[in-house]
């Protein structure tokens, strides 16, 4: 049992969580995932790690609640227990060596993600754009967070209620075009939204990674529901992951795989970001 | 005298029909009478062929005498001293290659019910178990990593000395295949409980939600004081075909398929977990977990459920029981059939999978006759889900993160004849090290990395 020291909302459906957890906490890195059972009738979640204090032994998971198993998650208060937190799983985000700038994008609460790799950049002295995407202001999370984790905090809203009016791609091309001349890009959120951002870097030829979050059981290598193709290869996010080339990523076959239970299992099916369509 | 009847007693079953749609157990056991009938067809040989036969050495004309005289503890303790999870191994060894392939009796009529026995004794025996006794500890500690088959039977044979044992399983349950992959029709989980159980009352420490090579890595366990590990990482990627349309929505791997409901429990109601409500499946493969999918899949609703397989019924891997009991329950077998490609809906869902049909040529390296493709034998088998149960590759994580740690080329741990890794210090053993097996070639193996253990920490200690 893994006892929640901290419960926070962040917007209506987002939920911000401590959870003591020290074997994790101590080898936890940025892009790194956890796969949490809230009791024993709830579903594994995948939920990538969003925050984590080796001191305290704590690691943070952000999650919206969509289905079944997030609800019943999001139930639970400070000093209630979480059955079941295993981790830290899949592969650390491996940087470019001596990148000096880089735009990390956050969708929607895909931005719990893109914040600790902002910030573990931002540590490493890289110049950090962070661009972070929300359909409106009422659903901003992590502002300050954001904001002290980056040189520069573009916040942008589908309705232009708060900061730049558009989609993060739109900012993305923008800061492109004005000469931003990027090492690197990276892009967590909605399958769509990563699938766009890859296509605004790909004619500038600029490396992109998107953190993938498909269907999972184990996350250990063992049930290959987590398999995406990338550069024609089938690969498991789960181990070969959850980061990887945007460019050869197959996002229609993720898309597709991803909406297997969306019909008839909406109350069940809990994806971090695939359940946020438009961020 | 023996009874000389050919033919094993009879076994009480469900109706086909009817287990069909249920999970409960299909097959239900002797009765004290007829497993006492049973047992004095044995001929109690000087020779002894049926333990040759057995990876984990059960004491099988010994425990079988006691049977037949109706000392049921008498046989349990016996059946014990060499196999730690008897209830499971007489439910699911294929014991028509092992025990019972060896037994006299077989050359004219059918061998000694050996499996039969072993579960009846160890059923009869759960609600009675004497006391666990705490063996006195030794001083010495040891980690296992995996509490599936190899890794539960390492640990038991470990305590049973004196060793503090902590098993390190991956999952939220421990078990292993036993857990997640052998669907509760033919291994029920509380009988798995139950020997889990025996364990921890032993003395084990299982420690689960715990992924060795991620959140500790094997040289962090001795560095925490385990003098040895054992790593029964158990099965790893599931394979694919590589054929198009692999990406399709309807296209499981046995492994997701069959942990959705047998660990996942997709089929009870109080669970969130999803599972396609599958009308016309496609089980490609021929092995035990071909057959579990096929019969996990009728059970599920499956009108129509096809085991598609390129040999011939003669070469099926599956134990002949599981064969028999799928196609009683329905389960067609389009044998001398491959799998070309996999097509889909506008949706991007399975419609059918084109089979093309195969003859069989020459043996291959494996002896078996090879499947030749029959040239425009094409054709499509409609169908809306396609479970691929053709392997698996070794898991990635140990290797990766133990630097010492030597693998073949197919990814395997690479062991001598005592399961010693080329770490010192490191054994291993089950599918880990032989790629998709059975259940009772990992207890055998976890058995010898036991007592190799043993001996690796009583020299390096110099005790003896």
């Amino acid at each position: 049992m893994f006892k929640i020291i901290r419960r926070k909302k962040l917007n209506d459906s987002v939920v911000l969580m401590d959870i003591d957890a020290p074997f994790i906490a101590k080898k936890a890195d940025a892009g790194q995932f956890v796969i949490v059972r809230a009791d024993e009738f709830s579903e594994r979640i995948p939920l990538t790690i969003a925050d984590f204090d080796r001191d305290k032994g704590t690691v943070t998971i952000i999650f919206q609640t969509i289905g079944g198993s997030t609800m019943t998650l999001a139930a639970l208060n400070e000093g209630d227990a979480i059955r079941d937190v295993v981790g830290p799983l899949g592969v650390a985000t491996e940087y470019e060596p001596n990148v000096k700038k880089v735009a990390v994008i956050g969708g929607g609460v895909g931005c719990a993600i893109a914040y600790p790799q902002a910030k573990k950049l931002n540590n490493m002295g890289v110049d950090v754009q962070l661009i972070a995407g929300f359909r409106n202001k009422d659903i901003i999370i992590l502002e300050d967070e954001m904001r002290s984790a980056s040189t520069e905090l573009h916040i942008c809203t589908d309705d232009g209620s708060y900061g730049y009016h558009g989609f993060v791609t739109d900012k993305l091309k923008e800061l492109i075009d004005a000469g931003a001349n990027f090492d690197e890009v990276i892009a967590i959120g909605p399958v769509p939204m990563m699938k766009f951002v890859c296509k605004v870097t790909e004619p500038y030829n600029i490396k992109t990674i998107v953190s993938l979050n498909p269907i999972m059981i184990d996350g250990t290598g063992m049930c290959g529901g987590c398999r995406v193709r990338v550069g024609g290869e089938i690969k498991y996010a789960c181990v070969d992951g959850p980061d990887f080339d945007g460019h050869k990523v197959d996002f229609n076959e993720l898309v597709r795989r991803n909406s297997t239970y969306s019909e008839s299992e909406k109350q069940h099916v809990c994806r971090l970001m695939g359940g946020a369509t438009n961020g | 005298m023996a009874d000389m009847r050919q033919d094993k007693v009879p076994v009480a079953e469900q109706e086909p029909k009817v287990r069909a749609k249920n999970f409960e157990e299909v097959t239900l056991g002797y009765s004290l009478e007829k497993a006492v009938r049973e047992a004095r067809r044995c001929l109690n040989c000087k020779a002894r062929p049926c333990m040759n036969g057995c990876p984990v050495g059960v004491r099988i004309p010994e425990f079988i005498e006691k049977v037949a005289g109706g000392d049921l503890e008498a046989a349990y303790g016996i059946i014990k001293t060499t196999n730690s999870l008897p209830a499971v191994c007489g439910r699911v060894c294929p014991q028509e290659n092992q025990c019972e392939g060896n037994c006299v009796r077989g050359k004219k009529g059918e061998p000694v019910a050996i499996g039969r026995l072993e579960r009846f004794v160890a059923d009869y025996m759960r609600d009675k178990e004497p006391e666990v006794k705490i063996p006195a500890p030794n001083g010495h500690k040891v980690a296992v990593v995996g509490a599936g088959p190899s890794g539960l039977t390492a640990a038991g044979d470990l305590a049973k000395q004196g060793y503090e044992v902590t098993v390190f399983e991956a999952f939220h349950t421990a078990g292993g295949v036993l857990m997640y992959g052998i669907p509760e029709f033919r291994l029920p989980k509380t009988i798995v409980q139950h020997e889990i159980d025996n364990l921890t009352k032993m003395g084990v420490n299982i420690m689960t939600n715990m992924v060795i090579g991620k959140v500790l890595s094997v040289d962090e366990l001795f560095e925490m004081g385990y003098e040895a590990v054992f790593v029964g990482s158990g099965a790893g990627l599931p394979r694919f075909m590589g054929i198009d349309g692999e990406g399709l929505i309807g296209v499981y791997s046995a492994n997701e398929y069959l942990t959705r409901i047998n660990l996942m429990k997709a089929y009870k109601k109080e669970y969130a977990t999803p599972i396609m409500k599958s009308q016309k499946v496609a089980v490609v493969g021929g092995g035990n977990v071909a057959m579990d999918a096929a019969r996990s899949a009728l059970r599920i609703g499956a009108k129509k459920v096809y085991v598609v397989y390129r040999r011939s019924m003669d070469e099926l891997p599956a134990r002949k029981e599981e064969v028999h009991h799928a196609m009683e329950e329905g389960v067609e077998f389009l044998t001398l059939n491959n799998p070309v490609e996999i097509r889909g809906d506008d949706n991007g869902r399975v419609r059918a999978v084109v089979c093309r049909k195969m003859e069989l040529g020459e043996p291959d390296e494996s002896g078996r006759r090879s499947p030749v493709a029959v040239e425009g034998s094409d054709y499509e088998l409609e169908v809306d889900t396609v479970i691929m149960a053709i392997g698996t590759s070794p898991n990635p994580l140990i290797r990766n993160t133990t630097p010492g740690l030597d693998v073949n080329k197919r990814g395997c741990l690479i062991v001598d004849d005592t399961e010693a890794t080329t770490k010192e210090g490191v054994y291993a053993g089950g599918d880990a090290v032989t790629g998709a097996a059975t259940v009772i070639l990992a207890m055998g193996a976890g058995k010898k990395a036991a007592a190799a253990i043993d001996a690796y920490i009583k020299n390096k200690s110099g005790e003896e």
